[in-house]
């Protein structure tokens, strides 16, 4: 299939940026987008051009590198679908596909298509430790954990903390991220001794790092390849609040 | 090592006292709009309710109340303007495609529904709460004539020390207000927004202080719409009415040998 391109292009992060147009002529509708892109980037070494720098790693859908904003939505049009598992036939042939970075203030580009998310690896980062023993692995029915409860905690892990929620939220908001890490947490026996210091820690980490608040769109959940739910942020709002309220009467250290 | 001040400086806790100013402002609009439809019971019902409100009601609570409520508005809008100057800050660059993916209409106006509402707010209040709208100045018995009517319970006029009491002529002022069709479209219009604004704001409240999950979510939705919809049509119907000729004016307040009461007695 033939496809037309116009691509972001960024030098550096100082650079101001702009949309470059590209063709290519026999694209396979069953190759992957990123496939796509090496291709694109192929034809650009082999004209002497410099490649287009996108972000991947596993091409499996797990390790949470691939960004990209499709045609204004993040991770593109299938639903709970990263980049690199969507493929071009969900496209048209001879149709013109806009693809930009992640747009945030706080996940600034570094080039082309590829931003810097290490201020979601810094909330993950004061959340600190679990009162967990280490060395050899633990007995795996040691500790009781209801199914319901690992369910809860095992939909939350799910995030790949991509940042598809920051780039569709209109507010650069990392409620969804957050929230997903919060109760992945919170949730299990092993991470309850330090719920109320990690919530509010991640939570002001959070807001310092410049992401902004929630407005209930719900952009997020709808773009997020792993289908964390609005039930999450809900959590995170009461886990919050009940940290608050404890730290009020007995500071949480 | 976390002060307690950094709640109110938190996203979440500037939404949490967005949330909840809001579901005091949220009653209030039930509780006012209800108080409203007393009008359709007759001039003597709504008269006496807000004479009820005026002097029954001790003067400091009534103001405290109005205090309170805007307080209310003051604290929801500005918690408001510092969200959505941080929300700006944190997306200075837009998009070049934007497509929205699933987020209703409602959602996404929030801002330009409650910005409107707000100034309905300063206009209602100058209209029928202070009445200092030019030519309406409903205060001055040049204007709205008669401006005081008998109070009327039980269908007989109050007495005290043998005299009538009087109380101010809401009936008449709502009339009078409402036939004016400028003014009637933007009451329409605004109270149109804030049932826009509530179709969001009901549902978003819950989620905002955390009582929500998959399963509450289409009851919760629901609600809000409900919820906006009794609202809107609640408030709408009487300026409908008096356009269309069903609610007149009745410059006896209600006094049953001049009213035309159903034969009830």
């Amino acid at each position: 299939m033939k496809l037309n391109l116009r691509i972001w292009r960024q030098k550096s992060p100082l650079d101001k940026g702009r949309f470059e147009d590209y063709q290519l002529d026999d694209v396979s509708e069953d190759s992957s987008f990123l496939e796509m892109l090496d291709l694109l980037c192929e034809q650009l070494v082999a004209q002497g051009k410099e490649a287009l720098a996108f972000d991947h790693d596993c091409r499996e859908g797990i390790c949470g590198m691939c960004s990209l904003t499709i045609n204004g939505i993040p991770h593109g049009p299938e639903k709970e679908t990263t980049t690199c598992q969507l493929h071009m036939r969900h496209f048209k042939d001879g149709e013109t596909i806009t693809i930009e970075p992640w747009r945030a203030k706080p996940l600034p580009v570094i080039k082309d298509l590829v931003v810097d998310r290490s201020p979601l690896d810094r909330i993950i980062q004061s959340g600190g430790f679990i009162t967990a023993r280490t060395g050899s692995a633990v007995e795996a029915n040691a500790i009781p954990i209801a199914k319901q409860t690992g369910d809860t905690a095992m939909d939350a892990a799910a995030c790949i903390g991509c940042g598809a929620c920051v780039a569709a939220c209109p507010n650069a908001s990392a409620m969804l991220f957050t929230a997903a890490k919060v109760t992945h947490m919170n949730s299990l026996p092993q991470g309850k001794v330090e719920k109320d210091r990690r919530t509010l820690a991640m939570v002001s980490t959070m807001d310092g790092e410049g992401f902004c608040g929630c407005t209930n769109v719900g952009e997020c959940e709808a773009v997020c390849p792993k289908g964390i739910a609005l039930d999450m942020i809900a959590q995170l709002n009461r886990d919050y609040t009940s940290a608050q309220v404890k730290n009020f009467f007995e500071p949480v250290q | 090592m976390f002060a307690f001040s950094s709640f109110f400086k938190s996203t979440i806790g500037r939404k949490i006292l967005m949330a909840k100013t809001g579901l005091i402002l949220v009653l209030f609009v039930m509780g006012h709009m209800l108080g409203n439809l007393q009008i359709f019971l007759g001039a003597e019902v709504i008269n006496a309710y807000a004479y009820k409100l005026h002097h029954v009601l001790p003067s400091p609570a009534l103001w405290g109340i109005r205090l309170f409520l805007l307080v209310c508005v003051g604290v929801h809008v500005w918690m408001a303007v510092l969200l959505t100057l941080a929300n700006r800050r944190a997306r200075p660059e837009r998009y070049a495609v934007n497509r929205v993916v699933q987020a209703t209409y409602a959602a996404r106006t929030m801002r330009m529904s409650g910005i409107i509402l707000l100034a309905f707010i300063f206009f209602h209040l100058a209209h029928f709460t202070v009445r200092s709208v030019p030519g309406m100045e409903y205060n001055d018995p040049a204007v709205l004539s008669p401006n005081e009517v008998p109070l009327v319970k039980h269908g007989e006029p109050v007495l005290k020390d043998g005299e009538m009491v009087m109380t101010f002529n809401v009936n008449d002022m709502m009339v009078a207000g409402f036939q004016n069709v400028w003014v009637s479209g933007f009451y329409l219009i605004a109270t149109g927004l804030l049932c826009l604004h509530l179709v969001h704001g009901v549902s978003s409240m819950f989620q905002t202080l955390g009582y929500r999950n998959t399963t509450w979510l289409p009851r919760l939705n629901l609600i809000a719409r409900l919820y906006g919809w009794v609202v809107f049509l609640g408030f709408a119907i009487i300026p409908i009415a008096v356009l269309a000729g069903g609610l007149d004016f009745d410059p006896t307040g209600g006094v049953p040998q001049t009213h035309e009461a159903p034969a009830a007695h």
